[in-house]
């Protein structure tokens, strides 16, 4: 049920947006953006792996960033059930993602076994 | 088939019905289909005519069917889930009769594909359709009651998930006349629900069916765990709440972290069968294992969704007829959240023969033998309540004796199951199909008859007669063991499921007597109907005027049976555990003067009236009829962006008003101090 | 909470007044949101998992376009700093202010979509839609999810223009505005994943 009348206006109990937040979020985010892109648009790295673990990392931060500043997450809000909500589904994010790839990269391997190279070369 | 639309159609029909013509009538030339749709239509003319002659349109639309009051809600899902469960048994009673007969010569009462068609639905339907509502329904009535709360935190959102449910569990029963019902097992596993080998409809009605009711199951999640974290009366703690209560906020937790998964695992199927991607079918790529994993990453959530909520009755049963406070209670809310995230880490072990290898199934084996330990955990707390307690055998506690018997026997032969090498002898065999009707009847069925019998004088005002009670409790469980022994002997002999006939003669002996296991049943459930209809007769010598007839522990005894539509004239303040115990240890006093008016939602029809476009939109998507999908969906966007415009929402209930109901209560507790 | 204790052998057992509850619109959102981005974990799992299937068809080397993408990306960004501006706009209770960053907000979001259905629309042209492979099956489900999320979007921005004229800033409009922030910001959350999982990896496969 909704108390509208003896509810004042802002609600809740976290810290009003403002402009310097958003305008901290924004530039972290531009740079978290441009950096990725520049690294693969340029090839500037020559490993692959390096590039790909950087993406990552920078992409990682960039939620971060975005969830902090632009959603305004923090321990307080909601009394912690916003935090605790968002690790929980985090968790589930991880293991879905990892979990299912473990199972079907495997299964990939073991019903289709790649051949090695030993193997290729001693093919008819 | 019945979908094979004619050569000849003209392109106007083609526009205008889609790949529906008359020949998708086939019930006509099935006589047991016939012979349902006579029945069903006779049995529905009878009724729609009696709530004519007594005029009760307006009364069931207005008090019902616009109701956002949560106890009315629930009662509502309760009806729906014993409706569905006549539909899904009167599925489980042909096959087991048909599979009783269908030996050597003879292919039994059933051709493949209507049997086929049945085993579906059934493990459907009782899932989502019986189950779903049985455990929404005890929720919608008892948590709000039991946190002191005056509704949930969304009433037209809970009237909204209903009817949701409802236009879910509607498009099922058209297809029993309309087209026909898939034919894939109750997961509907591509390939075999690929657009190549289910060409027909069956498939799509299970795709849009789950959709709908899919958006209202979440809906009540939300609604539920904001409700719980948000609307407990003061003084009730996280610790304090009553482990119903816990267990209601982990089910929907898991309600809220599980179902989108579903909800995107058939959304990937549709999109292979409307839009021929490549998710999982056999070329261009796809993956039909992909389908597996994904949907048993819902899929086992959904049984604790199904079965947490039962585990708070039993703790709420055992306590009151044990006069005595939870053993462990601390314990048991750590062995709930516990069970809460393991769910999430077992999921593979519905698929150990799929061949991802001995690490993978090792993993997973190991996680689903370690969520028997806070299982068990709860079991030697629901006995260590009753030793030396002053143990009332009432039906509620029959039944939680009786669950607690079976359903143990059912957690061992799963964890038989959860032994990889054992699970490759055992997969897809009878003694599965014995284990998960062990833990789902032994469990959820048999709590929630525990929870109906205990809750139902709550909700109506008086109590359910015992006689038939008692008639109904032993049907069932005798009945249960009978059915379903001989399928843990069977799938031990290597009797695969879902099979409409068999050539070894030797093995028809426990068919048989698995169906009379099943027919036993069937007399446990007429029971139970007559149950309630005898106790309705005899309802002014049942009737409860305290409002707590087991002398119970939690706040939902605290108010009148049934409860005012505001539930607590003043809001409760909660200080100990079992704040209903305490009050009544304490010497607390009602109030009878003082009231003030009481701010509550109104009533809407919006609601069904969403209800109703979401349903035709489906039946659109299912026949291919495109006008009707968009002028249905363009309808269903414009009218929730209507509803938001619609500011008119609540009232206050008047002081006077108040007080007068709570003058009648008064009367009421000095008529009943008067008779004991 | 104000339960008056009372002395020891008979507390307070019921409030006098009429108990507050706290509004739950936001937190109900919120959940909401965790919810969606599970349906996205499942997609990006998907795409995860059958992303290189290729069944003969064209890979995501030959086929993104990243000077598109960061195009799209910088729309989308912006966009969320414009929408933040609205949020700042009302605290102050300029509705004004807020319905010219609701309509930039809202521009910039349908440019986001036209690019974005320039880029479906073309790789259809060039035979690489959604049923050409396991990966572009994937590619689409998971990119256009998040499209039809940012169009729904829109059409959420603009009824609450028409509802924000009507009746200027209350708690209700507060509340609305404040959950549409949260959508619009989730929906730039996920496209991060989507550059740099489906966009950035795939051309560097």
């Amino acid at each position: 049920m909704s108390g509208e009348h003896a509810e004042s206006l802002h609600g809740h109990d976290h810290a009003p947006a403002t402009l310097r937040g958003y305008l901290t979020g924004f530039i972290l985010s531009v740079v978290l953006t441009a950096i990725p892109f520049w690294l693969v648009m340029s090839s500037a790295l020559d490993s692959k792996t390096v590039t790909i673990a950087i993406i990552l990392a920078l992409g990682a931060m960039q939620i971060v960033v975005h969830v902090i500043y632009f959603l305004h997450m923090d321990a307080k809000a909601e009394d912690g059930w916003n935090l605790m909500s968002f690790l929980f589904t985090a968790t589930l994010i991880l293991i879905m993602l990892v979990g299912s790839m473990w199972i079907m990269f495997h299964l990939r391997d073991n019903t289709h076994p790649q051949p090695t190279a030993s193997e290729v070369r001693n093919m008819p | 088939m019945a979908t094979a639309a004619p050569q000849d159609r003209s392109e106007l029909a083609e526009f205008l019905f889609g790949r529906l013509s008359l020949d998708s009538l086939a019930f006509l030339h099935d006589p047991i289909l016939l012979g349902t749709f006579i029945g069903s239509a006779i049995g529905g003319m009878a009724v729609l005519g009696w709530v004519t002659k007594q005029q009760l349109w307006g009364y069931l639309w207005r008090e019902w069917f616009c109701s956002i009051d949560h106890k009315k809600i629930g009662v509502m899902y309760i009806i729906l889930a014993l409706v569905m469960l006549l539909r899904g048994f009167a599925d489980a009673i042909m096959m087991r009769t048909h599979q009783a007969v269908a030996f050597g010569d003879s292919m039994g009462y059933l051709p493949p594909h209507h049997y086929d068609q049945i085993f579906t639905a059934h493990g459907m339907i009782m899932i989502f359709f019986v189950a779903m509502p049985m455990i929404a329904g005890l929720m919608n009535i008892i948590v709000p009651l039991q946190i002191g709360a005056r509704d949930v935190a969304f009433p037209f959102l809970n009237n909204l998930s209903l009817w949701l449910s409802t236009a879910g569990a509607a498009l099922v029963m058209v297809s029993l006349f309309v087209g026909e019902f898939a034919t894939t097992g109750w997961l509907a596993y591509p390939p075999l629900s690929g657009a190549e080998h289910s060409p027909g409809v069956g498939v799509d009605y299970y795709i849009w069916a789950l959709q709908i009711a899919g958006v209202g199951t979440l809906l009540t999640g939300i609604n539920f765990l904001v409700t719980i974290v948000k609307m407990r009366a003061p003084g009730m703690r996280l610790m304090k709440m009553p482990v119903f209560t816990w267990t209601a906020l982990c089910t929907n937790v898991l309600i809220v972290a599980a179902f989108p998964v579903l909800t995107a695992a058939l959304a990937l199927l549709a999109m292979d069968r409307y839009l021929g991607t490549h998710f999982f079918t056999a070329d261009g790529g796809g993956n039909a294992m992909m389908y597996i994993n994904i949907i048993w990453i819902w899929g086992h959530p959904e049984v604790y969704i199904l079965i947490l909520p039962i585990f708070g009755v039993f703790s709420e049963v055992v306590p009151a007829f044990s006069r005595k406070p939870l053993f462990g209670y601390t314990s048991m809310v750590y062995a709930t959240c516990v069970i809460t995230i393991l769910s999430y880490l077992v999921w593979l072990h519905h698929f150990f023969t799929m061949g991802s290898g001995a690490s993978v199934n090792a993993f997973f084996g190991l996680a689903t033998m370690i969520i028997s330990i806070p299982t068990g955990a709860k079991l030697f707390n629901w006995l260590f309540t009753m030793y030396r307690g002053r143990i009332r055998m009432t039906l509620p506690m029959m039944w939680t004796l009786a669950f607690m018997v079976t359903f143990t026997v059912g957690g061992m032969t799963g964890v038989m199951l959860a032994i990889p090498p054992v699970d490759f002898l055992l997969h897809n065999s009878l003694f599965l199909i014995a284990h998960f009707h062990n833990v789902i009847i032994g469990g959820v069925v048999f709590g929630f008859f525990a929870g109906f019998n205990f809750w139902f004088p709550k909700v109506t005002g008086f109590r359910l007669e015992e006689f038939w009670g008692k008639v109904s409790f032993w049907l069932w469980l005798v009945g249960y063991w009978v059915a379903f022994t001989p399928l843990y002997i069977l799938g031990l002999m290597g009797v695969s499921r879902r099979m409409s006939h068999f050539d070894d003669p030797s093995l028809q002996i426990w068919f048989e007597i698995a169906m009379v296991g099943a027919f036993l049943i069937a007399g446990g459930i007429a029971a139970f109907f007559m149950q309630i209809y005898v106790s309705f007769r005899k309802r002014e010598e049942l009737r409860d005027h305290t409002g707590d007839p087991w002398n119970a522990r939690t706040l939902e005894w605290s108010t009148s049976s049934p409860p005012p539509p505001y539930n607590f004239a003043f809001t409760p303040v909660v200080h100990e555990q079992d704040a209903w115990w305490d009050m009544k240890k304490r010497g607390y006093e009602r109030p009878t003067q003082g009231f003030i008016p009481i701010h509550m939602p109104k009533n809407t029809a919006a609601g069904m009236v969403l209800s109703a476009i979401a349903t035709i939109c489906g039946f659109g998507l299912i026949w291919h009829i495109w006008w009707m999908v968009i002028a249905s969906f363009v309808l269903l966007v414009i009218g929730s962006i209507v509803h938001t415009f619609n500011t008119d929402r609540d009232y206050h209930i008047p002081a006077e008003e108040v007080a007068r109901i709570e003058a009648e209560r008064t009367q009421q507790l000095a008529a009943a101090g008067a008779q004991a | 909470m104000s339960a008056n204790q009372g002395t020891a052998t008979t507390p307070e057992f019921y409030l006098r007044e009429e108990h507050h509850v706290e509004n739950g619109s936001m937190l109900g959102f919120w959940l909401y949101l965790m919810n969606d981005s599970l349906i996205f974990a499942i997609l990006f799992a998907c795409y995860g998992v059958l992303g290189a299937n290729y069944a003969g068809g064209p890979g995501p080397a030959e086929l993104f376009d990243l000077r598109l993408i960061a195009v799209n990306t910088a729309l989308l960004l912006l966009s969320s700093i414009t929408y933040g501006m609205v949020m700042i706009e009302m605290q102050r209770k300029n509705v004004r202010a807020m319905q010219m960053w609701f309509v930039i907000t809202g521009l910039l979001g349908a440019g986001f979509i036209g690019i974005e259905l320039y880029e479906f629309a073309h790789l259809i042209h060039i035979d690489a839609g959604p049923g050409r492979s396991a990966f572009l099956s994937s590619f689409f489900a998971l990119v256009g999810c998040h499209g039809l999320h940012v169009t729904f979007g829109i059409i959420w921005l603009v009824t609450l223009m028409v509802q924000l004229q009507k009746r200027g800033v209350d708690a209700v409009m507060w509340r609305r505005v404040s959950c549409l922030s949260l959508f619009w910001h989730f929906l730039d959350v996920v496209w991060i994943g989507v550059f740099t999982f489906v966009y950035l990896m795939g051309v560097l496969r």
